[in-house]
């Protein structure tokens, strides 16, 4: 049986998933505060990791990187409302490219999977540190 | 705890700190400028180590592959040895031409001693005798046997009030380079080309421009030139003489402090508005979505229209960028 990032279509589906989801995040003001855009090769390479990531691929993330990659976010208000958003981009972007709803439900229960990491604390639990 | 030995000094580093900054701390002051890895004035060799990644980016691959790496945003992992001088790099080059574009903009002609393999749009590092290095693009075509550069003169500025007030005729100067993403590239001669760039950032532009146009590029070419004022638009003649000569070229020229509006220009192609440049941008090419863009120029403004290209359609991988950094000191 394909793994999921097969199905999905590897790493050229990531990289026409890439654009679309950068800019949903962009244009959102929710959002798009948490975003640097000095440096714009540099944020989509993050998001192409990240999407590697979500999309079952080779993984090169670990929790503990999330933790540090996003800390610095939590501490200016990085929350579940904001996680909330980002799988919502990811579902829209992926309903855009075609993907098929219960794949897309198996990209963003990956996602989910990593919300305790990206926010910083216990698994299932509330926030450790300040 | 990372040390980093040049000559007969050693360096610890502290944490987060780069290459440029702890040696300068032991004393040894390395060329450096915009200290943000974008005009490679801070070039060092590593003879033993391996330099961080981060710190090769926008190296070409065969100084990377020698060890080559961006001082300035180097926090190295593990010791180094850093090769003292690196005179192979350079190239002696002769001042041929000194004349003013407008009142603030030098064009600097300059005959190398060999050929540096640039394309037009790269820029090269220049060191005046005993100065420091600063980078600055080239605006004449790839095949031109000159390099032909604009600076803008700013007043008190090490290099560019140098070549504006002191520099002759004959005189010489250091070259490294090139480097860059900002030329030509042929093979999709219908992409619809979006060049824009304010001030002394037309001059890539214009290198750029040359090549499209001598390698038969047949789509669409929207070239937007900003300025503050009127007489910043020291291309006008060149660009209008081009436009008249190629059907595909379009030129824009955005006055900052002009009446706003569009009028004509020197020639039907060519157009004066009153406005920033990205407003001008948004107006002539509303979706930018399958063009190739290139922007130089002001770091912010550079910025801002890559950003606004970007949410407007056009893909990351369609976008490149010279943000023209002054030395921070
Ligand atoms: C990739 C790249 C390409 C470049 N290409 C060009 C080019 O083609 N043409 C060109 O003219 N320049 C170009 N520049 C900028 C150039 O490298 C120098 O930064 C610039 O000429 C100033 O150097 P200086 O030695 O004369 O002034 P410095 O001695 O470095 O600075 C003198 C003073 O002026 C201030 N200053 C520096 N720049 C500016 C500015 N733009 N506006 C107002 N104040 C300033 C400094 O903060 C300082 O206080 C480029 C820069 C980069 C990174
Ligand atoms: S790239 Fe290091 S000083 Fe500019």
């Amino acid at each position: 049986m394909p793994t999921l990032y097969e199905s999905l279509g590897g790493e050229a589906a990531v990289n026409a998933a890439v654009d679309i989801f950068y800019r949903k995040m962009l244009s959102d003001d929710r959002v798009a505060g948490f975003f640097d855009t000095v440096d714009m090769d540099k944020q989509a390479a993050k998001q192409k990791a990240f999407l590697t990531m979500v999309f079952g691929g080779p993984a090169n993330y670990s929790g503990k990187d999330m933790r540090a990659a996003h800390s610095h976010l939590v501490a200016r208000g990085l929350d579940d409302r904001h996680v909330d958003i980002v799988i919502e981009h990811l579902g829209g972007t992926l309903a855009e490219l075609g993907v098929a709803p219960d794949l897309i439900a198996q990209v963003a229960a990956l996602a989910n999977s990593v919300r305790d990491d990206v926010l910083s604390r216990a698994k299932g639990g509330a926030a450790t540190g300040t | 705890m990372v040390a980093v030995r040049r000559g007969d000094v050693t360096a610890t580093l502290a944490a987060g700190e780069s290459v440029l900054d702890g040696l300068a701390r032991h004393g040894v002051t390395l060329p450096s400028s915009c200290r943000a890895g974008a005009c490679q004035s801070c070039l060092v060799r590593a003879v033993a180590g391996t330099p961080p990644p981060a710190a090769q980016q926008g190296l070409r691959e065969g100084l990377r592959r020698q060890g080559y790496f961006l001082a300035c945003c180097a926090r190295p992992q593990e010791d180094l040895e850093l090769a003292e001088g690196d005179a192979d790099l350079d190239v002696e080059a002769t001042v041929t031409v000194l004349d003013r574009l407008a009142p603030d903009v030098v064009r600097v002609g300059l005959r190398p001693a060999r050929s540096l393999g640039h394309r037009a749009g790269q820029f090269v590092t220049v060191t005046p005798p005993g100065g420091p290095s600063r980078a600055y693009s080239i605006a004449s075509a790839s095949d031109a046997p000159e390099l032909e550069l604009h600076v803008r003169a700013i007043p008190g500025g090490a290099v560019s009030g140098w070549l504006a007030e002191r520099a002759r005729v004959g005189d010489r100067v250091t070259l490294r380079g090139p480097a860059g993403e900002c030329f030509y590239v042929a093979g999709r001669a219908e992409q619809p080309l979006l060049l824009a760039g304010t001030g002394t950032g037309i001059a890539p532009l214009f290198g750029l421009l040359q090549d499209a146009l001598r390698e038969g590029h047949r789509g669409r070419i929207v070239v937007v030139h900003g300025s503050v004022a009127r007489e910043g638009q020291y291309l006008e003649t060149s660009l209008a003489a081009l436009a008249a000569a190629h059907a595909q070229l379009e030129v824009h020229h955005a006055v900052l402090q002009g009446e706003p509006g569009c009028a004509p220009g020197a020639h039907a192609r060519c157009s004066v508005w009153g406005g920033s440049i990205a407003s001008v941008v948004a107006s002539v090419v509303p979706s930018p979505k399958g063009f190739n863009i290139t922007l130089c120029g002001d770091p912010s403004v550079v910025a801002g229209m890559r950003r606004a290209l970007f949410l407007a359609g056009a893909a990351l991988t369609e976008i490149r960028a010279d943000a023209f950094l002054p030395s921070a000191a």
